[in-house]
């Protein structure tokens, strides 16, 4: 009895639910099929469990992207929903199938995307930079700090976090605008005469970027430079090397993961930028989140705006990819 | 003492039979073909080494991990498949694993409440548990408001609480400082002792292993080594490994020359004698095979001993004074360094041999076991 | 070595500064008299009144605030077992796909989540009816599936630096998967439950983009409004508005992270008296 017990148990662990059946002969003890039903319910509780995030996610996350390829191929008309079926009955007779192509040429053919493309992929690249060069030495300098301000200093880096990001965007008009805060103490002190233009141009929107995801950079290298050995310096300077060289050679290649951790947390989510190139940057700061916004509501053309996402995605694929790399070995730790 | 007592109690009812035990995580194996048979009333405990096996072959009598094939019967039921909340036996974790947020008879009523037992006699059983433990007085308090040696006995007394077929021990003192280590064990002992329950404990620390179980099974890669009484596994070692993992030990590495029903003769390149042992082997003439020789059953002299065996000169090389014991080292002619332990039974001071000394070093035949491998 | 800790301070200071000094000039031009609002002429809190006046902003504050409970309270839902599955279930088929779709939201750009999940409910619209039109209910979907990868993440995180063997423990005691999950695992986490459920309500209550994309002619955001209102410039109500939300948020975290701090200590006190009485003995 054991023995077949013992076979129908392998049955079910190598995910064969359907060619496990009971045990039917009659020396069959209740303890035998008590034990079969009790591990069958057992593993489907498990798959229960599983399927419900799953099916979640594949209804609300990974069917809307399908859709959007699909959407991606078909024109646009007038009507609701603006766009043509790609499949449908002609004359009642043989299946048509139309895959219209002419939204990834327009995109090719136009200046407009490519331009805006570039433009995010520059945006996004100096912005990165410019977090990492104001971020890195917070982080270090949060990471060298006693434990006790360690934790007061963290907060405050979060706390930005929980504070409303359209708002924190909004504070820089007041600041940057021609009769702005910064212009009006610079014309007070003298500096200058007549106000500068800060907002509206490529500057206003690379302060915006750094300033709005300045947290998410500190974040992971500070995760990241915390658990530095310190006796590794130590070694360093015994060994006689300088602190800047010690620096160089030791800390800044062994933060490497969490630089590159922080960088695409910051690169990734600015190529599809849009409210800070739209409420900071000026008509001639292009970037694709904001031509796909104005594809969708004011041109409403969803055909169009389908394929300026897809080919976003097709840009951010390997980025994204690399993140997932990175976000698992994390979790192996 | 109590370890004797239960020793030679007689066991014949088998409690746990591990038949033929194979677990592989993925190409690893962890434990490869265990059959061990542990009976009523026993405090066996599985030894060996980090990686050694031996805390997933405990898992498995759990039902933690499943066997990738072979059979594990608790009390003459297989119990492979059946999930941990389903067996008669409860486990005393490294870590203790108290559930941090109940407080010690919420914790230690746990399990009675998941058998549904009349709310009376949850709270008579938890009461008993908590007087077995000594720690009636601390039964409001939450796990991180009590020392480590008290957290170890809420965990042992949560483990019995619903008095399991068997018990599982996993490292139990491990994290406790040595003095109170040495007092829990005797306690554990105890306890045991009086419940009847069967332990079965996994260790790494071998003199735990001795001062507490009935039984115990070295264990080697997936493999158990031996399994035997303590003193049997001291004295009587089949294997060299056996032998140096279980205390220190004199190993001389030689050829058999001579094997009779009731001794044999090796010669040594390391001894400047023949060694006999009296007690057979069931070895080839020529083969080679080890002396094991423990310490204290050498013998250190600055006289020559009349006996032409089992003897050779040295020098002392190094001293090492324990208190009650001290330990000499020999260098022997052939360059082999033997330690001999000898009792302190005069001031170190008046001590007669020492440092660079030339000495005697020779052993009874009686005193020596003969391993293969 | 004291050259670079000066360096530090220095990024530090300047750093904090440059994430604080434009909240505080916020803060305090909201008290301007002036409705220029970078011209300060007075103190005055006349546009806080105004603010509470405004039938407009109340009316999507209170979508905003209906849409960021519901998300919430579902997105900590699923991502407590998404964590629970990525953390506690080993391998299954379907893993890899899995953490995929788990982790891809945490950096999706949110116009294309935005636009892909309008194109879901439009085209389920078309083939089974349901939802019928945008609202607050396409909104909240839309939330939850944003900021459960967030939840997820805490909730998985935690559970990694739990003893697993505390489950073991309670399953070995006769306890059920399920009974370990309620009565064990989901009390010990729920500080992190807290966290997510928190994190995903702030996140809701932010987000503009996926908003403006999933919701209808009668659902607009407090976000939308705002947006449309600082589209066409600053305005003194804005800055009042602003400042109520920051105070709100700073006092909720700084009361949690005082209040977490606190137990702590006590929890450390506690422990080394419970060692020092067992040393007496």
């Amino acid at each position: 009895m054991s023995e077949r017990v013992m076979d129908d148990d392998a049955g079910l662990r190598d995910g064969g639910l359907a060619d496990a059946a009971p045990p039917t002969d009659g020396e069959a003890r209740a303890g035998g099929l008590g034990r079969w039903l009790s591990a069958r319910l057992r593993r489907g509780g498990r798959g229960l469990v599983i399927a419900i995030p799953y099916t979640w996610l594949l209804l609300f996350f990974l069917l809307p992207f399908a859709i959007v390829a699909k959407i991606s191929f078909a024109e646009y008309q007038l009507g609701i929903p603006p766009y043509t079926p790609l499949v449908e009955w002609a004359e009642d007779t043989y299946l048509r199938i139309t895959l219209a192509i002419g939204n990834y040429q327009f995109l090719l053919e136009d200046p407009l995307y490519i331009e805006a493309y570039l433009g995010s992929l520059k945006m996004a690249t100096v912005s990165t930079i410019l977090t990492l060069l104001v971020g890195y030495p917070m982080a270090y300098g949060i990471a060298r700090a006693k434990p006790s301000t360690r934790n007061v200093l963290l907060l405050l880096v979060i706390l930005p976090f929980w504070t409303s990001f359209l708002i924190r965007v909004y504070a820089w008009i007041g600041i940057l605008k021609s009769n702005g805060i910064l212009n009006n103490f610079l014309m007070w002190t003298g500096i200058i005469n007549e106000p500068l233009p800060l907002l509206y141009n490529e500057f206003s929107v690379y302060l915006g970027i750094t300033y709005s995801y300045l947290p998410f950079m500190i974040l992971p290298l500070y995760a990241n430079l915390e658990k530095l050995d310190k006796t590794l310096l130590e070694a360093a300077a015994d060994l006689g090397c300088r602190p800047w060289k010690t620096f160089l050679t030791v800390t800044l290649p062994l933060s490497l993961p969490g630089i590159v951790a922080g960088s695409l947390l910051v690169f990734i989510p600015a190529v599809g930028e849009f409210v800070i190139p739209d409420l900071l940057g000026g008509p001639e700061t292009l970037m694709i989140g904001r031509v796909l916004w104005s594809e969708f509501f004011n041109n409403r053309d969803w055909p169009v705006a389908s394929a300026v996402a897809i080919a976003m995605l097709v840009f951010l694929v390997v980025p994204i990819m690399i993140f997932q790399h990175y976000q698992a070995k994390g979790e192996k730790r | 003492m109590t370890t004797l007592a239960a020793a030679t109690r007689t066991h014949t009812k088998p409690i746990i039979e591990i038949q033929d035990v194979v677990k592989k995580f993925g190409d690893f194996t962890a434990v490869n073909g265990v059959t061990l048979t542990i009976h009523q009333g026993e405090l066996f405990s599985l030894l060996g080494g980090s990686g050694c096996g031996k805390s997933t072959l405990l898992r498995m009598i759990a039902g933690f991990e499943e066997p990738t094939s072979g059979r594990i019967l608790i009390d003459g039921q297989d119990v492979v498949g059946l999930p941990p909340y389903e067996r008669p036996v409860n486990m005393m974790f490294q870590s203790y694993a108290l559930f941090p947020h109940m407080s010690v008879e919420q914790n230690i009523a746990f399990g009675l409440k998941q058998d549904g037992l009349p709310r009376a006699e949850i709270a008579a059983r938890v009461d008993e548990m908590l007087r077995m433990v000594e720690l009636s007085r601390f039964a409001k308090r939450k796990p991180h408001q009590l020392s480590g040696g008290q957290r170890q006995r809420v965990a042992l007394a949560r483990s019995l609480a619903k008095r399991p077929k068997v018990l599982l021990l996993d490292e139990p003192l491990s994290a406790l400082d040595k003095k109170l280590r040495e007092r829990t064990q005797l306690e554990l002992v105890d306890i045991q002792d009086n419940l009847g329950v069967t332990f079965i404990m996994v260790t790494h620390d071998q003199e735990e292993a001795m001062t507490m179980s009935t039984r115990v099974a070295v264990m080697d890669a997936g493999e158990i080594v031996q399994v035997d009484h303590p003193h049997a596994m001291y004295e009587y070692p089949n294997s060299r490994f056996v032998a140096e993992f279980f205390g220190s030990v004199n190993m001389f590495e030689g050829t058999l020359v001579e094997d009779e029903p009731d001794y044999v003769v090796i010669e040594s390149p390391e001894v400047g004698s023949r060694i006999y042992v009296s007690h057979g082997i069931s070895g080839r003439q020529g083969s080679v095979v080890w002396v094991a020789v423990r310490p204290e059953k050498v013998f250190i002299s600055k006289n020559q001993p009349t006996q032409l065996d089992n003897v050779d000169r040295g020098k002392v090389t190094d001293i090492v004074y324990l208190g009650g014991i001290s330990t000499y080292m020999v260098t022997l002619t052939s360059g082999k360094v033997v330690r001999v332990t000898v009792p302190n039974v005069t001031r170190q001071a008046e001590a007669e041999i020492t440092w660079e000394d030339e000495v005697w070093i020779y052993w009874r035949p009686e005193s020596a076991v003969v391993v293969q491998q | 070595m004291r050259n670079r800790s000066f360096f530090l301070l220095t990024a530090l200071g300047f750093g904090f500064a440059f994430l604080y000094l434009p909240i505080l000039l916020l803060i305090i031009y909201s008290f301007n008299e002036n409705r220029l609002v970078t011209v300060w002429s007075g103190f005055s809190t006349q546009w806080y009144g105004e603010l509470l006046r405004d039938d407009n902003i109340l009316d999507a504050a209170w979508v905003s605030l209906r849409v960021a409970f519901f998300s919430a309270t579902i997105s900590t839902a699923l991502g407590t077992i998404a964590g629970m599955v990525m953390a506690r279930f080993g391998r299954f088929k379907g893993r890899t796909l899995f953490s995929g779709m788990l982790s891809a939201p945490l950096v999706m750009p949110e116009v294309i989540t935005g636009l892909s999940l309008l194109l879901l409910f439009v085209a389920l619209e078309g083939l089974i009816g349901v939802p019928q039109g945008r609202g607050v209910s396409t909104i909240t979907i839309a939330h939850a599936t944003f900021t459960m990868a967030f939840v997820a993440v805490i909730i998985q995180s935690r559970l990694s630096q739990m003893d697993e063997s505390i489950e073991e423990a309670a399953l070995d005691l006769g306890a059920r998967p399920a009974k370990v999950f309620f009565a064990i695992t989901l009390p010990i986490i729920s500080p992190a439950l807290v966290a997510g459920w928190l994190l995903a309500f702030t996140m809701s209550l932010d987000d503009l983009v996926v908003a403006s994309f999933t919701s209808g002619p009668s659902s607009t955001t407090l976000p939308m409004v705002v947006f449309s209102s600082v589209r066409l410039g600053v305005s003194p109500k804005i800055n009042a508005l602003a400042t109520l939300l920051v105070l709100v948020a700073a006092l909720t975290i700084l009361i949690a992270a005082w209040f977490m701090r606190r137990q702590e200590s006590q929890r450390e006190k506690e422990a080394a008296a419970a060692s020092a009485e067992q040393d007496r003995f």
